[in-house]
């Protein structure tokens, strides 16, 4: 079985028991905060003062724990890890948003989820806490357009988890966060016994197994690995919608979940030169052209705006394509004719890169499609070409010098074409976690 | 001889609190939970912002339509409490509550350092609440769908978040140490 599973990602009318089960999430969270002492403000604030580190030591804990077991399973292969919710990093609106939070924080004595502990244990000051929470929602909302612009984008960076940044395989970085973890539970109990004269003699002796069997599971962790690029690929399924019209009726909606075989078999990552050229012109999307051929077929002909990385050098780029281009960016991958490009398809796709097609046919069928008109290209077929081979000779290495290199959309304007590429957003950018 | 008493389901006096690695721990199965069916982990503050969306749509859904924010949320025909994290919140609730009933914690009382009026911890709880959601809308998650969530997933910029929450909290700390000590 694949988790997440699919029918639980978002509730849905259709599936009414998916509200009962996120509802039961929420009623363990709210368990656990309670039990936790979370519903009582001094409790909270006294991590501020250094009395009292229990803020630290459950939230700690729960990090740890849940990113040991998280990491393991997606380790495991039962977890598929690009279908998790990762928050996206805006660092600028982050750190002053955090700023902010910490200023109500200590002032108020609670955060959103704990004053809804203590609200509703009968504490007045965590019904407050919570009326005050809706204003404060309310004022951001009434607020957000008078600096927008750098709220969405100041210090933007997609999807990046902390073994991209320190560049470390994810089981290293699990095993450090444990050790940081564990450092700090050392570090908070000292603080304890010095601001809150508490005696560490009296605190449970099982704590200290707990913190070898987290730490002999974080090792676990990185000894069991990432999976690899194959068990990525096998894993991967793409949804696609068919919507068919119904006279006096809503349009019927069918969905199909695809292997990526399926979608190589089935044509269904291929699109026309058509389409290729359309999408440039698609209010919706963002197309990102990708010539995985050599520098030298590329700089005899290549279409306009495509950018060219050898099919050898694709990995050093993954990284880009993930985080920099916004969430709309369609990638399509073209070589001479498919077999280079459609090798590119499967390691983009396997490393979770969205939105990848390919140019079907490639630069032949483009020229053929587009070339046919085109009085400035000079070249004559190629008797005979090999496999994924230029198809034409080339007199000069003009590179999109030729007018079919950047087809005239007026000229053009009608192309008939079966559209093929369906958007993947990405969740929407204020979607997940705290919403 | 003494009969054996019966623990009652409902304790008149309040249970303690359960230990704070012990705690952490049951959490932290709880968010692989939801990490593990869901592929979304936990969270509150979008929920906050929902309800208020939903009834600034009711009163007034013209501002809505003008508001861009607004419009992720509502408008058309979204439904701003259509979302997973509403579900998630009213469990919250009903879940605190449920284990205050258990471990006999539930009394209406306010909790407040020893130098306060109940008044300034009202008035001060409130304005908490009005800072602490405006910080979190604009970091995009609070306490739980940042530092726990995205510091599971091991998300760059949540542990920044999480690092900018406990920075703000310590450095205003000693300015208002009266509310507290």
């Amino acid at each position: 079985m694949n988790f997440p599973l699919p029918e639980f990602v978002a509730v849905s009318t259709s599936n009414p028991w998916t509200y009962i089960v996120f509802g039961m999430i929420g009623f363990a969270f709210g368990y656990t905060l309670e039990m936790s002492g979370f519903g009582d403000s001094r409790k909270l604030a006294a991590q501020f003062y250094f009395t009292e580190m229990t803020v630290l030591k459950v939230m700690f804990t729960a990090i740890v724990t849940a990113m040991v077991l998280t990491f393991g399973a997606v380790g495991l292969g039962i977890l598929n890890f690009n279908q998790v919710w990762v928050n996206p990093t805006y660092l600028s609106s982050g750190i002053l948003g955090g700023l902010i939070m910490g200023v109500g924080f200590i002032i108020g004595g609670f955060c959103p989820t704990t004053s809804l502990a203590s609200a509703s244990t009968g504490k007045i000051d965590g019904m407050f806490f919570m009326l005050g929470g809706f204003v404060g929602a309310f004022l951001f909302g009434e607020t957000e357009r008078f600096f927008t612009n750098w709220w969405n984008n100041s210090g933007y960076f997609g999807r990046v988890t902390l073994d991209q940044v320190f560049n470390l395989p994810l089981g290293v970085v699990v095993l450090l966060a444990v050790l940081m973890a564990l450092f700090m539970f050392w570090g908070a109990e000292q603080l304890e016994r010095i601001f809150g004269k508490k005696d560490l003699s009296k605190e449970p002796k099982p704590r200290l197994v707990g913190a070898g069997v987290l730490f002999a599971a974080a090792l676990a962790v990185v000894f069991i690995g990432s999976p690899s690029l194959e068990d990525n690929y096998a894993s991967l399924a793409f949804t696609r919608t068919e919507t068919i019209p119904q006279e006096n009726a809503d349009p019927i909606v069918n969905t199909h979940t695809y292997t990526a075989d399926e979608m190589l078999q089935n044509r269904i990552a291929f699109i026309t030169p058509a389409e290729a050229f359309k999408a440039k012109y698609n209010q919706a999307m963002n197309p990102v052209y990708l010539d995985v051929r050599s520098e030298a077929d590329y700089n005899l002909y290549h279409i306009e705006d495509a950018v060219n990385v050898p099919f050898e050098r694709l990995a050093e780029v993954v990284p880009v394509l993930l985080t920099e281009p916004p969430a709309n960016t369609v990638f399509i991958l073209m070589s001479n004719d498919e077999t280079a490009a459609v090798e590119a398809w499967k390691f983009l796709s396997a490393s979770a890169v969205p939105n990848v097609y390919i140019l079907e046919g490639g630069v032949n069928n483009w020229i053929a499609f587009f070339g046919r008109d085109d009085k400035s290209l000079t070249a004559q077929p190629k008797p005979n070409p090999g496999d994924d081979e230029l198809g034409y000779i080339f007199p000069a290495a003009l590179g999109s010098r030729y007018e079919s290199c950047s087809p005239d959309p007026i000229e053009y304007e009608k192309l008939e074409f079966e559209a093929k590429i369906q958007l993947q957003l990405k969740r929407d950018k204020s979607g997940g976690g705290c919403g | 001889m003494t009969a054996q008493t019966r623990k009652p389901l409902f304790p008149k006096t309040p249970k303690p609190f359960v230990h704070p690695y012990f705690g952490g721990s049951v959490l932290g199965i709880v968010l692989f939970l939801a990490l593990l069916l869901t592929g979304n982990g936990l969270g509150s503050s979008g929920a906050t912002s929902r309800f208020v969306t939903a009834v600034t749509d009711a009163v007034d859904p013209a501002h809505v339509d003008r508001t861009p924010y607004l419009l992720k949320m509502a408008g058309g025909d979204k439904n701003p409490l259509d979302d997973w994290i509403v579900p998630v919140y009213i469990g919250a609730l009903i879940g605190g509550f449920a284990s205050g009933l258990f471990n006999g914690r539930l009394k209406f009382e306010t909790t407040k350092g020893p130098n306060v009026s109940n008044r300034t911890r009202w008035l001060m709880a409130f304005l908490g609440g009005v800072i602490f959601l405006y910080g979190a809308r604009m970091a995009r998650g609070c306490t739980s769908g940042q530092a726990l969530t995205g510091g599971t997933t091991l998300s760059a910029g949540s542990w920044v978040v999480m690092f900018a929450i406990f920075g703000g909290a310590y450095g205003l700390a000693y300015f208002v140490r009266k509310l507290w000590n």
